[in-house]
């Protein structure tokens, strides 16, 4: 177990550094901070000083490893843009993002579950028809198209919601949490919405073709002819065969809701990493856009190192693999 | 408990002030960066800053230099200026404000981290007088330094060394600064709340040294950076004023009965420039000679460019079509000179064929498409125009974190730029965009490097020409030498659009500044 868990460690350290430095050789590309940084009265030899101070005339390779020494040491440097610390930048950016893709989530799996066991048990009725159909727009329609529909009818015509921003937050410690004030929860409704709809509707689609496939199991006949009732055969048997894959998927699923949450950030002004990185991209920020990559790359790890703990502790095979390889 | 109990009633009293204070909700496509009013030479930075910070003159709404921390100010001789400072003037932390403030603010601006070298590179030395008055003493005779000194912003210099702000931020060295994220000015309004990238907040100044005519008790600004979400607060009332306003919204925003759109000239020109310096250009088909070195290929450009159908398609009407490198407003404009050549395919066809062109020709272009209004469509349309007359332009439109630094460097045979004089005077154009490029600076953003020694010698003596009406007609001399070289292609000053609730005045300067001291909106 612990021999799996170090191995695993090792390994996300490579790929960070792999996501690090495709980073810096897209970073080539990105363009130069300095003119943003300087007016546009600023002198040639003035441009070129600071190019030279910041270390952007070196080749890539060179500031790769320069970034690596120092963010060991848990340096991430300033961003050009603000004249902040990234680490204090992302730490104060990171509540919102995360707040936001746990609504997502959350709302995606109330909702997903309920529609998907429908979909499956009540196969051919028109209001599954329906579902299957607005899941397939779900699917289809672009996030920001989402985003702007619902500012549009919510917003501007019913005037119910709030169209930007994460409204009053209140501060716990590090934390700033917008689940303490009504304010708050009004502003996070729209924004986790259009983040939750794409997983919602995967998570539907999953779910009745799992139910269609465990019902048609042998298990299930042998329970029917128990003479169970049909409700303890649908969630006390099929449903719950069902999940395994669900919970797998819903794990993976969240770090591109924190990842991708970008759009819908922007859309919704909402003051996320997201929004910190887009931010970044159009200034050429190279510190934060570096940090926040390697975060992101932190996260998926993780998530991927406790998905693959979680298959430890469901399946005992790999127990045993694993104890027997021990010995 | 006691603690408990005065934070209620500190919570009471701002929730009764609340029901009371008028608070103005500006969004902006952008955040103001820092409040270090050094630290970044930018108009929504300098704006914002400006109600916050003061400098010793300012702009009054019809652009002319008006007393702010100086009441007074008169030439001793050609190269030295007397300010007389204001009396009674205090800093929002209850400092009064002196001449050392004066010095010690251009001593901060000359700091590598500083962004207002510009500003006080023509400064020499600023010598205190007494408590009240300063000389500043330029380098060679400069005529126009109060216009130069009106974004110029005057710190504390107790304050900033309290703070260890004694200098602007600089990123190269990785230390934060507390004037970045705090600020203490002379400014009608004060610095509440600042959360970069989602709110700042200011207050108003109630000990301000003058009358104001804002009844604002508080400006709450938020930049949303989505042009849809920005038109949607503001359709659902969660912002009194934004801007930009996109401008395909324009016409849905002034249907709305209790919203307006404020339009006005900006005083940027967006223009055409070409290389006219390399013997072979970069990107084209042309080989072994520049065709821009040839004034009739420069002519037949200008004539086969249909600026009327830009403005009318591309900027749905929010453009001023023009034949000046400056726009009205800035000192030197010449009314009687902004006419275009006529738009004439025929006539641009036989210019090109003249020139042995007479099939065409393909050329490179360089556009930014994030940068200016409707920038890359423009330079579509400028591309659609030329192809009637055998031009084959190969556009290259990208962000402008990547453009600039390409055009800086040269790397471009044909470019669209555009240009706001910062101190509002033509010579800043004259400078930067006209004049033969140097490496001391001199025609920096020149960046095809047209070239006429008559106009760089004009320029020169522009900078220092204290007569007034002389200055004017060098002016006049110089632009008339550039219009008939046709140097660059200008095509027009881009229309300014603000919108907002009904119940706010506002004023907008063509410098894209919103001083919040002269806003007002009427309460219910």
């Amino acid at each position: 177990m612990l021999v799996f868990v170090l191995r695993r460690i090792v390994q996300a350290v490579i790929v960070m550094l792999a996501v690090a430095f495709i980073a810096f050789m897209l970073f080539q590309y990105v363009g130069d901070p300095v003119t943003n940084i300087l007016g546009q009265d600023a002198t040639p030899e003035q441009r070129e000083q600071l190019r030279v101070d910041l270390g952007l005339d070196q080749p890539f390779p060179v500031q790769f490893v320069r970034f690596v020494s120092k963010a060991v040491q848990g340096q991430f440097g300033l961003s050009l843009r603000q004249g902040r610390k990234v680490s204090s930048l992302i730490a104060e950016r990171l509540p919102a993002t995360l707040e936001l893709s746990f609504a997502a989530a959350f709302i995606a799996l109330v909702v997903g579950i309920p529609m998907g066991v429908y979909a499956a048990l009540r196969r051919g009725t028109f209001l599954s028809q329906l579902m299957m159909t607005l899941s397939l727009i779900g699917v289809s329609l672009p996030v920001f198209l989402i985003g702007i529909l619902l500012i549009l009818f919510f917003a501007v015509t019913l005037k119910w919601l709030p169209s930007f921003g994460r409204g009053e937050v209140t501060t716990l410690g590090f934390w700033s949490t917008g689940f303490l004030t009504t304010d708050g929860w009004k502003h996070l409704i729209l924004p986790s919405i259009t983040l939750a709809v794409f997983q919602l509707t995967l998570i539907m689609r999953l779910v009745r073709s799992e139910m269609l496939e465990v019902l048609r199991a042998d298990y299930i006949k042998f329970a029917r002819a128990r003479g169970l009732t049909n409700r303890v055969v649908y969630f006390g048997h099929a449903l719950k065969n069902t999940l395994v894959p669900v919970i797998t998927i819903t794990g993976l699923q969240l770090g591109s809701l924190i990842a991708f949450a970008i759009i819908t950030e922007t859309v919704f002004q909402w003051p996320g990493m997201g929004l910190l990185f887009i931010q970044a991209v159009t200034f050429a920020d190279i510190p934060v856009m570096a940090a926040y990559l390697c975060l992101i790359a932190l996260i998926f790890v993780v998530i991927n190192l406790v998905v693959d703990l979680l298959y430890f502790v469901v399946d005992p095979r790999l127990r045993i693999e694993t104890s027997a390889t021990g010995h | 408990m006691k603690f408990k109990q005065t934070l209620l009633t500190v919570t009471l009293a701002l929730a009764l002030g609340a029901a009371h204070a008028v608070t103005l909700r500006v969004a902006n496509q952008g955040d103001v960066q820092s409040m270090d009013p050094h630290s970044l030479n930018e108009s929504l930075q300098l704006s914002f800053m400006g109600s916050v910070y003061e400098s010793l003159v300012g702009r009054g709404k019809d652009m002319s230099v008006i007393p702010l921390l100086a009441t007074k100010w008169s030439q001793t001789s050609p190269t030295v200026w007397r300010f007389e400072l204001r009396k009674g003037v205090k800093f929002h932390d209850g400092t009064p404000f002196t001449a050392d403030d004066v010095i010690f603010s251009f001593k901060r601006a000359t700091d590598s981290g500083s962004d207002m070298r510009g500003y006080t590179a023509p400064v020499k030395e600023v010598r205190k007088v007494s408590e009240l008055v300063v000389d500043i003493e330029t380098v060679s005779p400069f005529p126009i330094l109060p216009d130069t000194l009106t974004v110029f912003a005057i710190m504390s210099k107790k304050w900033c060394e309290e703070n260890k702000a004694e200098r602007p931020v600089d990123r190269r060295k990785g230390v934060e600064n507390t004037a970045s994220f705090k600020a203490n000015g002379t400014g009608p309004f004060r610095l509440k709340e600042r959360q970069p990238s989602v709110r700042t907040v200011l207050v108003r100044n109630f000990n301000y040294w003058d009358k104001v005519e804002t009844n604002i008790d508080e400006v709450l600004f938020t930049p949303i950076s989505s042009d849809s979400t920005r038109v949607a607060a503001l359709l659902s009332g969660e912002t009194d004023v934004m801007e930009p306003v996109p401008l395909q919204d324009i016409e849905r925003i002034k249907a709305s009965a209790n919203l307006t759109v404020l339009q006005g000239p900006e005083l940027r020109t967006i223009f055409l420039g070409m290389d006219q310096k390399r013997d072979e250009l970069l990107n084209s088909s042309v080989k072994g000679k520049n065709p821009f070195k040839d004034k009739r290929v420069r002519q037949a450009f200008y004539q086969a460019i249909d600026e009327e159908t830009i403005k009318a398609r591309v900027m749905r009407g929010a453009a001023a079509p023009t034949a000046l490198m400056i726009g009205p407003g800035v000192r030197g404009f010449l009314p009687d000179m902004n006419k275009r050549l006529p738009y004439d395919v025929e006539a641009a066809k036989k210019l090109l064929a003249d020139a042995g062109y007479s099939s065409g020709f393909e050329v490179g272009m360089n556009c930014p498409n994030d940068r200016y209004v409707n920038d890359a469509a423009i330079c579509q349309a400028v591309a659609a125009s030329l192809a009637r007359i055998g031009v084959k332009v190969n556009l290259q439109t990208e962000s402008k974190v990547s453009y600039f630094p390409k055009i800086l460097r040269r790397d471009t045979s044909f470019y669209l730029l555009g240009w706001t004089p910062s101190t509002a005077d033509a010579h800043d154009a004259l400078y930067n965009l006209m004049a033969t490029p140097t490496d001391k600076g001199q025609g920096q953003y020149n960046l095809g490097a047209y070239s006429n020694p008559k106009l760089d010698d004009l320029t020169t003596r522009i900078q220092t020409e204290t007569d007034k009406a002389k200055r004017g007609e060098m002016i006049r001399e110089a632009f008339k030498i550039q219009q008939d070289d046709i140097g660059h292609i200008p095509l027009h000053q881009q229309a300014l659009a603000w919108a907002y609730n009904k119940n706010v005045s506002l004023t907008q300067l063509p410098t894209n500044y919103m001083y919040f001291k002269w806003v007002t909106m009427k309460t219910k």
